[in-house]
């Protein structure tokens, strides 16, 4: 099984196993965003709670895939919550640099249209070369699956439209 | 008789190796490796014949329209087509129910009226209706699929009541099922309605005959039974594909066009528009001159014998962890097992099954298989699937089930 260790690193199965911050938020006051896996049928929901401050003050995820797309999902809200959305923000372009830019080419789509809301984020790297993405790292490998980068994308396009509802870009 | 022990042989892509293994190709359901027959066929074709068809006086041009027309000819024999005429040659069986909907149905179809299909079809028999509900306000209905993976027809009189046309696959490409198409055929001509088949998964494996079909339509396409990419066949009875109208325009399918408009060619080129597909035609001949010389009963023996030994084998392996999908019985069912599998630690995601089995060289589609409504009914939102063809032997189910045994060691927990 060489090779595979790169992908399913313990704390990814970690975070399938026991995700953090799995269930739903009441909306309103919390924002609802679906995306969808129109490859695999991957379903993520993610729920966030912005407060007047700008603050994500609660995350929650929903939906259903595999371990990369499940781990993501949760290891996105243990790094999201209690952070800023403008901090969130840098963390998902972050992110996306992480997994290179294979994933517009490939055509990223995390919107339940199956529109393209892989290619509204900004993949410059302007600010956010000091982001710690920590545990996040983890994902790296799956850049040389090239098949499942959409299942770790899917999470963090699925937020970008949970923030944009939530609080749009100026 | 039963197929050549030495068959892997004439499929160059079986050859190599993945991660230091032996391909184990299981994925035929989505497309078919093909032999070197075919692969020699077509580029013969490129090296000795090519040229446009139908238009060129030269020898050259005369060989090449030759090869497409023995092409259609080999078709017609093999599906007991009563005329080559009424073959058609698409470019895959999604085209084929595409000019089936838009020529067919745009001109007999009208707001109200009802095409019947089935929960089983794949999204090529769905989108095109879907597009006519849109277009036309036609009414689509449905089969539904019962728990043992049949088409359930209870209430087919019902269904099938004032419907102007019924479009089934005649082989499930998630379950295996095989349907009853004479029963179809009658019950859909006893309503005054048309009946279509989808027999994509059908034709690959099993002797084909339209006519003891009963069908008006058959559509299939040629890389899943040994062919190219970019071929595939529209068949209908003469005198319907003389009412039809056109489908594409250009090229091939007029007769004369002025400034004031155009006649249309005869059948099949009616619907032919542009220069045709000779070299896939051409491999998709030698296709067929290969599944004849195997036999079209030894290849579904073959398949009724490995698809009942994969059974035995991966549930004797995995026990209650591994579900199967579809008819339990083998020879009621094409070659195709889609499963779920449940670990110690849960329903192991068809994407990580696929990912731990690929690392063993074994190839297996994980997803929706283009039948979104039919996971809706199984409950599923992808499964994993194992599709076997001629090319299968047991050593590469033992090959599946000792992958899905480390699939399970590496997300037990």
């Amino acid at each position: 099984m060489n090779g595979l260790e790169d992908l399913y690193r313990e704390i990814i199965l970690d975070h399938y196993r026991t995700p953090r911050n799995r269930g739903e938020l009441e909306t309103p006051p919390a924002v609802r965003a679906d995306g969808f896996n129109p490859l695999c049928g991957d379903e993520i929901v993610v729920y966030i709670d912005v407060d007047d401050a700008g603050v994500i003050s609660d995350v929650a995820i929903g939906g259903q895939g595999c371990s990369i797309s499940q781990s993501s999902a949760s290891m996105m809200s243990a790094a999201i919550k209690g952070k800023t959305v403008s901090t969130a923000r840098d963390l998902i372009v972050a992110f996306k640099g992480l997994m290179s830019i294979h994933e517009t080419d490939i055509g990223g789509d995390g919107s339940e249209s199956g529109g393209e809301a892989g290619s509204d984020i900004d993949m410059s790297f302007d600010n956010t070369d000091d982001m710690a993405l920590g545990d996040l790292e983890a994902l790296k490998g799956v850049v040389k699956f090239p098949v499942r980068i959409k299942c770790a994308t899917l999470s963090w396009n699925t937020l970008a439209e949970a923030l944009e509802e939530a609080s749009p870009i100026q | 008789m039963s197929l050549p022990t030495n068959i892997k042989d004439d499929f160059p892509v079986l050859q190599q190796s993945f991660h230091g293994k032996s391909v184990v190709y299981l994925d035929s359901g989505n497309t078919s490796q093909k032999p070197q027959a075919v692969i020699n066929a077509m580029s013969r074709y490129y090296e000795a014949d090519n040229a446009n068809v139908h238009r060129g006086s030269y020898e050259l041009a005369v060989r090449a329209t030759a090869a497409l027309e023995d092409a259609r000819a080999k078709v017609a024999r093999f599906i007991n087509a009563p005329s080559t005429s009424e073959v058609v040659f698409t470019k895959n069986a999604t085209e084929s129910l595409n000019l089936l909907a838009r020529s067919w149905g745009g001109a007999n179809l009208r707001a109200g009226d009802a095409v019947v299909i089935s929960e089983m079809e794949h999204h090529a028999n769905i989108v095109p209706w879907h597009m006519l509900v849109a277009e036309l306000g036609i009414e689509l209905r449905w089969i539904p699929v019962d728990d043992r993976g049949h088409l359930d027809l209870t209430d087919l009189d019902r269904l099938l009541d004032g419907a102007k046309l019924l479009s089934v696959t005649a082989m499930s490409n998630v379950l295996g099922t095989l349907n009853d198409i004479p029963r179809l055929a009658k019950a859909a001509h006893d309503a005054g309605a048309l009946l279509a088949v989808d027999a994509s998964q059908y034709v690959p494996h099993v002797a084909t005959d339209v006519q003891a079909m009963g069908a008006d339509f058959v559509v299939f396409t040629g890389h899943k039974m040994l062919g190219p990419m970019g071929i595939g066949v529209f068949w209908s009875r003469a005198e319907i594909l003389e009412a039809m109208p056109p489908f594409l325009g250009g090229g091939e399918m007029i007769l004369q066009v002025t400034k004031e408009g155009f006649t249309t060619n005869e059948i099949p080129w009616k619907f032919e528009a542009g220069t045709p597909m000779v070299a896939e035609a051409v491999g998709l001949g030698a296709a067929i001159d290969y599944l004849n010389e195997l036999g079209m009963d030894n290849v579904r023996k073959h398949e009724v014998e490995l698809t009942a030994y994969a059974m035995r084998k991966l549930t004797e392996t995995h026990g209650d962890r591994i579900t199967i999908h579809g008819p339990s019985e083998p020879s009621e069912r094409g070659g195709v097992l889609s499963f779920v599998y449940t670990g110690s630690g849960g329903e192991i995601h068809p994407h990580d099954i696929a990912q731990v089995l690929d690392q063993a060289g074994v190839c297996v589609r994980a997803g929706h298989h283009c039948a979104k409504p039919l996971m809706t009914v199984l409950g599923a939102n992808a499964t994993s699937r194992a599709s076997l063809y001629v090319y299968n032997d047991e050593s590469d189910i033992d090959q599946l089930a000792a992958a899905l045994t480390a699939a399970d060691d590496m997300f037990s927990f």
